[in-house]
């Protein structure tokens, strides 16, 4: 990936008690761009499935570290962050979606995270590339 | 620094869930924890969302797990919710199925 001007990144070990830390860093990035409550908080629901997931799966007990780019830009304004991991190759975009029109006791589970960023992201695109996993989500803001 | 926090207040077999902050995986997984001692012999559960302002998919389990456990006990609703909350509970379809006040 080229390097922006105002590209920022965060190498940081893919645990769940890491969270915290990533959206700190999120959102020292949405810092000062007068993002809405309503956007903020989709972005923030979309880092955390996506790192809790890479945090999940991506690696076996020893574990691992992830990568996340951030950078804002655009005309219009929009935050793009990619979340890079050198675990097992995995597409979370490739599940199908699960069925939301049936009574809660009739759900499978999971799945639910990775839908919620692709309904309330403006583009999602997964690829794996020498040998990373790299799942890249734009958002207008 | 705690960015969630819950209460539970019994009163005979009734229980109110007082949420407050942001409901991530981090404190999800703790609720978790105490969520099963604390329900036994509920038949009404009332999850108050008031001060909750953030629930991810991780936070939708704990509600599964309340709605599935009180589908066998009893009656479940959950007031005072949040704009930013409510909008997770109807992209999920949750709020469909769910007693919402």
């Amino acid at each position: 990936m080229k390097e922006g001007t105002n590209m920022k990144e965060l190498e940081i070990k893919a645990e769940r008690e890491n969270l915290p830390k990533v959206i700190e860093f999120i959102d020292e990035q949405l810092a000062g761009h007068d993002v809405s409550i309503k956007i903020q908080t989709q972005i923030e629901v979309a880092v955390e499935e996506i790192f809790i997931n890479i945090a999940s799966y991506a690696y076996d007990a020893d574990g691992g570290a992830a990568t996340i780019r951030a950078e804002v830009c655009g005309d219009p304004l929009a935050v793009v962050l990619s979340f890079i991991d050198n675990g097992k190759p995995y597409d979370p975009l490739a599940k199908p979606d699960p069925n939301i029109n049936i009574p809660l006791r009739e759900r499978q589970k999971g799945g639910l995270g990775i839908f919620m960023v692709k309904k309330t992201m403006d583009n999602v695109a997964y690829e794996y590339k020498d040998g990373k996993n790299i799942l890249t989500i734009i958002k207008n803001i | 620094m705690r960015t969630f926090n819950y209460t539970f207040q019994r009163e005979g077999n009734e229980l109110t869930i007082y949420f407050e902050g942001k409901l991530d995986s981090v404190y999800s997984l703790e609720l978790e924890d105490h969520l099963e001692p604390a329900l036994k012999g509920v038949k009404k559960l009332v999850l108050d969302f008031q001060k909750l302002h953030y629930i991810s998919s991780a936070g939708l389990r704990i509600i599964l797990t309340c709605k599935l456990t009180m589908n066998e006990q009893g009656e479940m609703k959950i007031r005072n919710i949040d704009p930013q909350v409510m909008q997770v509970l109807k992209i999920t379809g949750f709020a469909e199925d769910l007693n919402i006040e």
